[in-house]
């Protein structure tokens, strides 16, 4: 009666424990990818003109949105901006945590913090510390005699303050993955560089960052998605503004969904999305090693 | 003095260093956290003036909640947080019981689909999915908020790694004590894989206690609403709502999960650290 | 969660037909249908009928308690209507409440009636989400309880000959200034700027070297538009004409209001560079950082409220003449109602807008009564009296006109806060930003005219 699943009723019982899973998974992945790429087809409709197939035309659009150049070159530069900055710091946290430090549990604690807290506080939060003369850089500037300046208000400078900030948040995440991977180093790897009399520069970058490459490359993954993904402090700091300079994609889908009633553009902007996203889904598979990895 | 023992006490300096150097960062990086508490418990003259001997008040709280139902929205994001979670741990565990230890047709097709949802996160495809939430009559319901997200491709990775690493000799012995499918399931995978239960669900929980895109989107009234919509659009900076008021509302929102990551926090660290081997 | 889904289908069906019977058939086929539907639905019916339940979405946009007033006067108003159900739900800012309503309506959430920002009524009506007033109203004394409002505040809600919104919460924006700053500058605090060279003059005395005080702000985030319609009015050119098809904002006159808003900061000094943040705005003003700011009249309770110094309101100073937009939000009835939400959801609005409540809402918020029947309430006459600033708004409404309101207004709207925005921050020159906003904003209205 109990055999074991190596006979033939296996097919029947692997797909049946799969079938909930499946199921939400074609709702909710599968189906609506492709359904955006068909809407991408149509026409936005309102009561007066239907929704009708026009091909290619949104795409054409697209081309010719400046927004969309002006999101998607944001976009680029909050990537560029906050992955190799998050990493290295992250890096730099785990080495640091990692040794007996006085405070370790503090320190710790202290950087993975943001970690927890949800995007939508936080940039309530640095909300008060970027606002103009009465917001606490301003006031700290003030204490040492530097004029203030309107962070947020400043197409030059209000990208960089939401890195900053993303920064901020995400270190410490990417710090987890780098101390899990530190905490499986044999420990006399060290000491055999100490006794070697190698200097620690040459250590870590000879040593230890070789072996780290694994979490780089997982950690980067997950930088890249974030840095698509993430768009929740717009909605407080600067809702894209002032004219688009902190607009990202998805945001910008968001407008074209929800303010505009446009669905059929959002979805040709989400084809794009999801093009990138299928970039770095490749990039991954060729970078990796499955066998470590997925099997 | 030997080459190596120069070498060795630039180390030790360098230590010294850093140590110095990791307590900068340290409080540079709970520094917002602190100003957030700072503004909340003093009166709105002194969100923007530092006195140390400012007096504290309780009366931002009290405004904060006078203002908009962070209770109700507390309790609506604990039902969709444990509602989740529960879900996506039968649901999660079994498809990763398939994948471990049913070689089925077409299991290895049907995990790459499955993985795809790793890259695919459901809020990047706002647009079709409200629509599908629209045609099942969902919009505005705690279940259509956690609905896509139900079957975790995360999850199901997760645990079909640990089912794997189970001893198969575990498996039979339980066979010959008469346990079914679901009983050597229950009796044998699950309990040897508890630590990436809990490793999972504590990342699910603190995932989706902070999610907002989605549930902006999907939400319209305070019978739904999550902590993250509330205070998004409480403190949406239109309604110009005073700062130590919103400082309040934001502490509220983050203290459920705050004061569980400061009880539990090896927990907390170490599950992440397990989520983060792969 | 079934039994919501069932209950949403069977108000589907019983609705449905219903409303296409009403249009298609004869009057008696109606009946005969209809008396068929109860007969199938009679459960449904038989709820329906004791008691209405209506479900409205409002925003707000300004600081202060105000959901607590809202939830106050719905509260007030069940009172004196036992058999009607309101429950009032508050959706975040004008945007957020457009995008829920009509959300709700898609998925086919109830919702009978809101309060939606004026500027949403073509959007509404390409949706056909909305019907008219004069659809609704059947009594005489209901006709002329449309024309009691003041007519400024109607242009918004009328269009194509039909009255679609009803005024609510209603603004202008209006000139608060800090009277101890004037003071202390040596200015006159009765005699606040009346012109833009008199608040350029104004604004340099006021401007401190050190950064520590500026003259005057503007804001320039949340809603650009709305400010800079007050700019263009003062120069007496509106941004678009009545059908909603046509914007101006390339006219010269409008270039020159944009100038004249970019050259506060970057000529003048008497206002920051970049953009000015709405929400952050009043907390400046409040903290001495700006003595004059531009903001909504429904503002004025909490100014009133946290001002530590003494402070003034003021009509806007004029160029070729004085001029605001007015703003805020209006009340909207839902096309898919039945007769019954109809009339219980115009007592609805009867009620908060009658001269008394809408000048209790005007005092406790600083909204502007909509009617000059709520000024001439003996609590609102009391009110202006010991605090004469509560009338600035209403004295305004003589050079008012309607908020930026077209076909796809978001879009056309957004493009004209790009362009602002670009001017301000000096990455475009202000012609060359609205000449660009005025292009494609043609191409987007093209399809309408």
């Amino acid at each position: 009666m109990h055999q074991s699943p190596s006979n033939a009723m296996r097919h029947v019982y692997g797909w049946l424990l799969l079938t909930p899973a499946a199921i939400l998974l074609i709702a909710f992945t599968h189906f609506p990818t492709l359904a955006t790429i068909y809407e991408s087809s149509f026409s936005k409709g309102n009561l007066i003109r239907p929704s009708r197939f026009i091909g290619i035309t949104n795409y054409e659009s697209m081309l010719e949105d400046p927004i969309f150049w002006k999101v998607l070159i944001n976009n680029f530069w909050f990537a560029v901006g906050t992955i190799p900055a998050s990493v290295a710091l992250a890096i730099a946290m785990a080495l640091l945590v990692n040794r007996a430090l006085p405070g370790r549990p503090f320190l710790r604690l202290a950087y993975f913090t943001p970690t927890i807290l949800p995007m939508i506080a936080v940039a309530n939060i640095w909300l008060f510390f970027y606002s103009p003369d009465i917001g606490l850089i301003d006031q700290i500037l003030g204490w040492f005699g530097f004029p203030g300046h309107n962070w947020l208000g400043d197409p030059a400078t209000v990208l960089p303050a939401i890195i900053v900030m993303t920064i901020w948040k995400e270190a410490g995440f990417f710090m987890i993955f780098y101390l899990a991977a530190l905490q499986n180093l044999p420990p006399e790897l060290e000491e055999a560089a100490k006794l070697e009399g190698a200097s620690r520069w040459y250590y870590f970058r000879r040593v230890i960052f070789p072996l780290l490459m694994p979490t780089t490359l997982f950690v980067l993954i997950n930088a890249v998605l974030n840095s698509f993904k993430l768009v929740d402090h717009l909605f407080v700091l600067t809702k894209g503004g002032p004219n688009n300079a902190s607009n990202l994609l998805l945001y910008y889908i968001y407008e074209n969904a929800f303010s505009y009633f446009d669905t059929n553009y959002a979805a040709t902007l989400t084809v794009v999305l999801l093009a990138i996203l299928a970039v770095v889904a490749l990039a991954q598979f060729f970078l990796f090693d499955r066998r470590i990895h997925y099997r | 003095m030997s080459q190596a023992e120069i070498k060795r006490r630039h180390w030790t300096f360098l230590e010294a260093l850093e140590t110095v150097a990791a307590w900068f960062v340290a409080i540079l990086w709970i520094a917002p956290l602190l100003y957030a508490f700072w503004a909340a418990f003093h009166a709105s003259e002194y969100a923007i003036h530092f006195e140390l001997f400012a007096p504290l008040t309780l009366e931002n709280f009290r405004e904060a909640l006078s203002q908009a139902p962070f209770l109700r929205y507390g309790f609506n994001t604990f039902v969709l947080v444990t509602m989740l979670l529960a879900s996506q741990l039968v649901i999660c565990t079994l498809a990763a019981y398939a994948f471990a230890r049913y070689n089925f047709a077409g299991s290895n097709i049907a995990f790459s689909l499955v993985l795809v949802q790793l890259m695919i996160a459901p809020e990047i495809l706002i647009v079709e999915n409200y629509s599908t939430l629209a045609k099942l009559n969902l919009i505005d319901t705690i279940t259509g908020i956690g609905l896509p997200y139900m079957a975790s491709a995360f999850g199901i990775f997760l645990l079909r790694q640990a089912f794997k690493s189970t001893p198969k000799e575990l498996e039979e012995a339980a066979r010959l004590e008469g346990c079914g499918m679901f009983g050597i399931l229950w009796r044998v995978y699950v309990p040897l894989a508890r630590p990436i239960y809990l490793a999972y669900g504590l990342v699910s929980i603190s995932h989706h206690w902070n999610n907002f895109l989605w549930p902006l989107v999907v939400t319209n009234s305070v019978e739904t609403r999550p902590l993250t919509v509330g205070l998004g659009i409480f403190g949406a900076p239109e309604s110009g709502v005073d700062w130590s008021i919103i400082s309040a509302a934001t502490l509220l929102s983050v203290a459920p999960l705050l004061i569980a990551f400061l009880l539990f926090q090896r927990q907390f660290i170490q599950s992440f650290m397990h989520s983060g081997i792969k | 969660m079934f039994a919501k889904m069932r209950k949403t289908l069977t108000r589907l069906a019983v609705r449905k037909p219903n409303r296409r019977n009403q249009e298609m058939f004869a009057k008696t086929r109606k009946t005969l249908t209809r008396l068929a539907m109860a007969a199938c639905f009679s459960t449904v019916a038989v709820v329906a009928q004791a008691s209405t339940e209506l479900t409205m979405y409002y925003p707000v946009a300004v600081g202060g308690p105000l959901t607590k007033i809202v939830d106050g006067l719905v509260a007030d108003f069940m009172k004196e209507n036992p058999d009607i159900k309101a429950n009032a739900i508050y959706a975040g800012n004008y945007n957020d409440a457009r995008i829920k309503a009509l959300a709700a309506l898609k998925a086919g959430e109830p919702a009978q009636l809101s309060v939606m920002f004026s500027i949403d009524i073509y959007e509404l009506i390409e949706q056909d989400a909305i019907v008219a007033f004069d659809d609704i109203v059947s009594t005489s004394e209901e006709k002329a309880w449309l024309e009691s409002f003041y007519p400024t505040l109607m242009q918004n809600g009328r269009t194509a000959g039909k009255t679609w919104g009803i005024p609510f919460q209603r603004s202008t924006i209006v000139m608060y200034y800090n009277k101890d700053a004037f003071r202390a500058a040596g200015l006159d605090p009765e005699n606040p700027p009346a012109t833009w060279n008199e608040l350029v003059e104004v604004g340099k005395k006021l401007t401190k070297a050190d950064g520590s005080q500026w003259g005057a702000m503007i804001p320039s985030t949340g809603y650009p538009y709305w400010m800079f319609g007050a700019l263009t009015m003062q120069n007496d050119q509106v941004l678009m004409n009545n059908a909603g098809d046509t914007t101006y904002f390339d006219a010269p006159a409008t270039v020159e209001a944009l100038e004249f808003w970019k050259n506060l900061g970057s000529k003048h000094k008497v206002m920051p560079e970049g953009t000015i943040e709405w929400g952050t705005l009043r907390k400046n003003f409040l903290e001495g950082k700006t003595a004059i700011m531009w903001h909504s009249t429904g503002n004025l309770t909490v100014v009133k409220k946290k001002a530590k110094f003494d402070f003034g309101v003021a009509m806007l100073p004029a160029s070729k003449r004085r001029g605001t937009p007015t703003g805020g939000g209006n009340f909207y009835i839902f096309k898919k109602t039945t007769p019954e939400e109809r009339v219980a959801a115009m007592k609805l609005i009867k009620f908060m807008t009658s001269p008394e409540r809408s000048a209790e809402w005007s005092m406790k918020t600083g909204y502007m009564g909509v009617s000059p029947a709520a000024y001439e309430t003996q609590k609102l006459q009391d009110y202006v009296k010991g605090f004469p600033y509560a009338a600035v708004a209403r004295d305004q409404l003589e050079f008012a006109t309607a908020e930026l309101s077209t076909f796809q207004t978001g879009r056309v709207r957004k493009l004209l806060d790009d362009a602002i925005q670009a001017a301000l921050t000096g990455s475009k020159t202000p012609a060359a930003a609205l000449q660009e906003a005025q292009a494609q904003a043609k191409r987007l209205l093209k399809p309408y005219r």
